[in-house]
């Protein structure tokens, strides 16, 4: 267990370090921050001056030392385009990501899961099979081409939903939320749609899977021997068995909503992390770039080693074998 | 799969003596030419991806126009809707764009470039990814460890956002990129995600073929490990390769459009199914559908024929399933 735990941090902390290390290389071969500063037409000795003074002119990995230093402190610096406080600027658009990510992912449990079970109870009526030929198309449809679709329908031909922004928010203490505004909830419905299709096709034929094999055991036929309702065998003794594996995935699509939210706020223009960073990367605005970088790999890392920890916890048959792979 | 009946048996079997002429002929009547012929939907997705890789490689012939050719653009005919609507003209049956490009001509060149993209990627990574993992396999000790735990941390990572980053740093990295490094660091960037699919699956099957007789009498007798992973090895794994490198075309080409959509795909000036679809998005809103609808469909249909290709390929050349 112990071994499992400290192998995990350690290629946790080395992704970490391998990532930070990236973002290091683009400050140093993106562009000259000496030159950005003090502009075209300054002295040699007011460059060399400045270097000094941002510590340029020291070895290589003192100076990546201190990048890290920075880094785990969230400084990263000011953004090249924006001529903001990079941390200030991600912690803005943060809560727009993470709202459309947290929707779209209870939007992909309560539909998935439903629809999974009825798929797996109702093997091969002609609904069950509507829900499966869905899911194939939700899974071979790129995201984008899905917001794509739902902005031609439901803005453009229907013109019930808008697919433009957040619309109205509502400012408590640093965190914006569009979620106490009717306008605000408009605006979600369609980039959430667009985000969960995946993770919900997903979901779905995950739970159908697992409940079409826990239906076959034994102990579901010794419950309907027992007279026991269907009702209770089906949510009672089969779904909740089926939840486990249900969890980690969820919580390993969790890293990948924000993802692809990179995707959906492009399509829908929404103001969260994603849109910042491909803005970033069309104008070369490398500390908002580094930034992004590291969060998104401190994302996934954290969720990784929570579901790999969690996995430990909930299954006890990897606590008694050995505690390789998952 | 059903057991094949014995009047097929004899006919195939008559056929390779008639003279094994005819390459089609022969692979028709081989095991795997069998499922083909038994299975409708490996039949229509080939001939929908056919069409496809035939327009988008003949597209100097089989398109109506040249797209990129500016002197016989006419901006008369912009923003044209498909010929069957009302205002359509029978000359653009697709219809044209904002500067009067006829959508069919740029569907296929931008195919072409998909395809071009895709397929580059699927071979680099499949170099790569074979490559690393009969190594590991062969090998093993640290090098194994090291490249498995590797394949652990990319895989922990979305491919599309792998793709992204790299893309995007790449392009951080090279401002004035011309052309060819435009293209140079998209092809990596998706094949940086791709590879570790082959080299684990690689590596599972070398462990096991390594401790096989016929391997062991090659080294017996003496044979240099290089020769013996290339020679007797690697013609073993090539079967779920094969599979993967399919399935993995069609991943890439999307991989390719998103990246595209994004902008920080190919350069402006060769437009693939994926900047099309984002020059189109402009005019949505303005009712001009088919701009970006056509490029869409192309993208989902190329998707869905080769999936259902690799499915397929998947269930013919698995042996426990005949």
């Amino acid at each position: 267990m112990l071994a499992f735990v400290v192998q995990r941090l350690i290629q946790a902390i080395m992704v970490m370090v391998s990532v930070a290390f990236i973002a290091f290389l683009l400050f140093q071969y993106v562009g000259d921050p000496v030159l950005f500063m003090l502009g075209q037409d300054a002295t040699a000795d007011q460059i060399a001056a400045l270097r000094k003074d941002l510590g340029l002119d020291q070895p290589f990995i003192v100076q990546f030392g201190h990048f890290l230093l920075n880094a785990v402190q969230g400084e990263f610096g000011i953004s090249l385009r924006q001529g903001a406080k990079v941390s200030q600027l991600i912690a803005d658009r943060f809560p727009a990501t993470l709202e459309l990510a947290v929707i779209a992912a209870g939007m992909a449990l309560l539909l998935g899961i439903p629809m999974g079970v009825y798929a797996a109870l109702k093997r091969g009526t002609l609904s069950s099979q509507l829900l499966m030929t869905f899911s194939l198309l939700g899974v071979s449809l790129p995201t984008f081409l899905i917001g794509i679709l739902l902005i031609l329908f439901f803005a453009v031909l229907l013109g019930w939903l808008p697919s433009f922004g957040r619309g109205d928010v509502v400012k408590i203490g640093w965190w914006s939320t569009g979620l106490l505004t009717a306008k605000g909830w408009q605006h979600i419905v369609l980039p959430a749609l667009t985000l969960t299709v995946f993770q919900l096709t997903l979901i779905m034929r995950l739970v159908r899977a697992e409940m079409l094999e826990v239906l076959r055991t034994d102990y579901i036929k010794f419950a309907r021997a027992r007279g026991l309702s269907n009702r209770a065998i089906h949510f009672g003794h089969a779904l909740k068995n089926t939840l486990v594996p249900v969890m980690t995935i969820t919580g390993l699509q969790l890293g990948g909503l924000i993802a692809f939210a990179i995707i959906t706020e492009t399509v829908f223009q929404w103001p969260g992390m994603g849109l910042l960073f491909i803005q970033a990367v069309t104008f070369a605005d490398v500390p908002v770039m580094a930034a992004y970088l590291c969060l998104i790999a401190l994302i996934f890392v954290v969720i990784n080693l929570t579901v790999d920890l969690l996995y430990f916890a909930v299954d006890p048959r990897l606590r008694v074998g050995k505690a390789g792979g998952h | 799969m059903l057991a094949k009946p014995a009047v097929i048996e004899a006919n195939s079997l008559k056929k390779d003596l008639d003279g094994m002429s005819n390459p089609i002929s022969r692979w028709l009547s081989s095991d795997v030419g069998y499922s083909f012929r038994n299975s409708k939907t490996a039949m229509v997705a080939a001939f929908i991806a056919f069409v496809f890789i035939f327009c988008a490689v003949f597209a100097k012939w089989v398109a109506p126009y040249n797209p990129f050719d500016a002197a016989s653009l006419e901006l008369m005919d912009s923003l044209l809707p498909p010929a069957w609507s009302a205002d359509g003209s029978t000359k653009y049956l697709l219809g044209t764009d904002d500067q009067g490009r006829d959508i069919l001509s740029a569907l296929m060149y931008g195919t072409r470039i998909s395809l071009v993209v895709g397929m580059a990627s699927v071979m680099l990574s499949l170099v790569v990814g074979v490559s690393l993992g009969l190594i590991a396999g062969f090998r093993g000790g640290w090098l194994d460890a090291f490249l498995m735990r590797l394949c652990d941390v990319m895989l922990s990572f979305p491919a599309i956002l792998v793709a992204l980053l790299i893309a995007g740093v790449g392009r951080a990295v090279f401002p004035n990129a011309d052309d060819s490094l435009a293209f140079g660091v998209l092809i990596i960037s998706i094949s940086l995600t791709g590879w570790v699919q082959y080299a684990r699956t690689v590596r599972g099957t070398t462990l096991v073929e390594r401790n096989k007789e016929y391997v062991q009498a090659a080294r017996v007798t003496g044979v240099a490990p290089l020769r013996i992973m290339l020679r007797h090895v690697l013609p073993n794994v090539l079967g779920p390769v094969t599979v993967l490198a399919t399935i993995q075309v069609a991943s890439a080409i999307i991989t390719e459009a998103t990246l595209s959509f994004l902008g920080v795909g190919v350069p402006p000036t060769s437009p693939s199914l994926g900047t099309l679809i984002r020059i189109g998005n402009d005019f949505l809103f303005s009712g001009e559908w088919w701009i970006t609808i056509f490029p869409g469909l192309t993208l989902v249909l190329i998707a869905l024929s080769v999936n259902l290709l690799g499915d397929w390929l998947r269930d013919a050349l698995n042996p426990r399933l005949r």
